[in-house]
């Protein structure tokens, strides 16, 4: 069954706590990755690579560039997800 | 000879004997052994040979906060641990960045990170190994990480000569001080490599002991039935700085780093030369840069890693520099206590070195149950005192590829 918004959210929340120690509290869908959270280009692709193995979704390199904020990462799984 | 004095107002440590320096130490004196049974499955798995070594008595892992954590192999942990722990006990001097250098060895690198991508790569495909993989097996990640965290911008270097690393690491951190290149360096070294294929393949080469019943009592240096050495791990870290940066912010200064010599045999790839010449002149070497003569010696930390030829090689090496004194110096070899640490085990005996100034006392050496009199070092079960006068003290670290290194320190 495919998990919903929130779910994607909360869960993409813990990989980046994980990665980077953010607050999860702080993961919001309107946050960029780069500016807001300030995450490098090697952290970001760490959370891609989890993400995938969590998600069970492929999340192409070409598309990573287009990420730019939590939320375009949620909705890119949601609508990806098998 | 040299001319600026390099002086010891740090030190650190995580080891088989204790998270701490103090720690180990207290239990170095005291006459414990880090070394006991692995309860890993993989002991049992893969059916290795011997089934015992001196882990960390501290996880570093469960000291370091985990987003700094997860992206350090365990040698670069176990080195940012000891590294955190010296520059505290320096009280974290104020150092110009572009004079802040860092010396951070290691024998073998980020071999769990290496081996865990390997079994990825295989079981999940090249998507899912990690990122960070490279920044973390490289060898250099502990110097890399250290400086980055220290804020050092002076230089950040690792040597790789195997067991005589750390020990080369001071040794040029030394020089780099004398060449008035920074005011203070981090130096030091580690190695966590207690991994089924370390221990596969140094079981495979003979090396390590086979005590696999009374692991507390095999490593054995100078011992008649000592068989081999026992596999540790952690690091060492030692803030050194030119006397003059350290007087003018009043730091504590423990001993003086005085000299240094490190030379190759060109012999043999992992066996010792047996007359020991390249250990022998690199005992000279930093006798003559601390303007100091083999009758000033008061103290020796030996290499002493309980293997059936490498500990006479080294009393043939000293004999030929110290004479028949060579059996009169109080002698210490550590690892009896602590395993061999490889490429962080310069760095710890360097501070067992500096603390047996310190005090005063030669640590003792542990597992002697009758001493061999081909290796008639002056040894003992409990700390052996080293009297009142001025001290001067080596510890020699040599290493597979032929590699010798000594750092010499005097007390202050």
């Amino acid at each position: 069954m495919a998990l919903t918004n929130e779910e994607v959210l909360a869960g993409l929340a813990e990989l980046i706590t994980d990665e980077t120690g953010i607050s999860a509290d702080e993961v919001a869908l309107e946050k960029s990755f780069t500016d807001d959270l300030d995450i490098d280009s090697i952290s970001m692709m760490t959370i891609v690579v989890n993400a995938e193995e969590k998600f069970g979704v492929t999340i192409p390199d070409d598309e990573v560039k287009n990420l730019k904020t939590v939320g375009d990462a949620v909705n890119y799984i949601t609508s990806n997800q098998s | 000879m040299s001319t600026k004095r390099i002086v010891v107002t740090g030190i650190g440590a995580s080891s088989p004997l204790g998270g701490t320096a103090p720690e180990s130490w207290s239990a170095l004196l005291d006459g414990v052994s880090g070394a006991h049974t692995l309860e890993y499955d993989w002991v049992s798995q893969y059916e290795l040979p011997v089934t015992f070594a001196a882990e960390a008595k501290v996880r570093p892992d469960t000291v370091l906060e985990r987003p700094v954590a997860k992206r350090l192999d365990p040698a670069s942990q176990f080195a940012m641990v000891a590294a955190l722990e010296a520059w505290a006990d320096a009280g974290a001097p104020e150092v110009e960045p572009e004079r802040l250098g860092v010396d951070f060895a290691t024998g073998i690198g980020g071999v769990w990170t290496l081996l865990d991508a390997w079994d990825t790569l295989r079981e999940k495909g090249p998507r899912r190994v990690m990122p960070m993989t490279v920044p973390m097996l490289m060898p250099n990640a502990a110097a890399g990480n250290l400086s980055l965290h220290f804020n050092a911008r002076a230089y950040a270097r690792t040597v790789a000569s195997a067991c005589a690393s750390s020990t080369e690491s001071l040794v040029n951190a030394y020089e780099h001080l004398q060449a008035g290149l920074a005011d203070v360096v981090i130096a030091g070294g580690t190695e966590s490599a207690i991994h089924p294929i370390t221990v596969a393949a140094f079981s495979s080469m003979q090396a390590l002991s086979r005590r696999n019943d009374s692991p507390e009592t095999a490593s054995r240096p100078c011992s008649v039935d000592r068989d081999g050495f026992v596999m540790g791990e952690g690091a060492g870290a030692l803030i050194l700085e030119t006397e003059e940066h350290a007087r003018a912010r009043g730091a504590k200064i423990y001993a003086a780093l005085v000299g240094g010599g490190v030379t190759a045999d060109s012999y043999h790839i992992t066996a010792n030369d047996p007359e020991g010449q390249g250990a022998s002149r690199a005992v000279r070497m930093a006798l003559e840069m601390a303007d100091a003569s083999p009758d000033d010696v008061t103290h020796i930390n030996a290499h002493a890693t309980s293997t059936p030829v490498g500990d006479p090689n080294e009393y043939v090496a000293l004999k030929t520099v110290f004479g028949d004194r060579v059996d009169e110096i109080p002698v210490s070899a550590t690892k009896a206590s602590t395993g061999h640490l490889l490429g962080g085990t310069g760095a710890l005996e360097a501070i067992f070195t500096v603390l047996a100034l310190r005090d005063r006392q030669a640590p003792p050496t542990i597992n002697v149950t009758e001493q061999d009199p081909e290796v008639p070092f002056r040894i003992s079960g409990s700390p052996l005192a080293l009297g009142d006068g001025d001290q001067l003290a080596i510890s020699n670290s040599f290493g597979f590829g032929g590699h010798n290194a000594v750092a010499a320190f005097a007390s202050v």
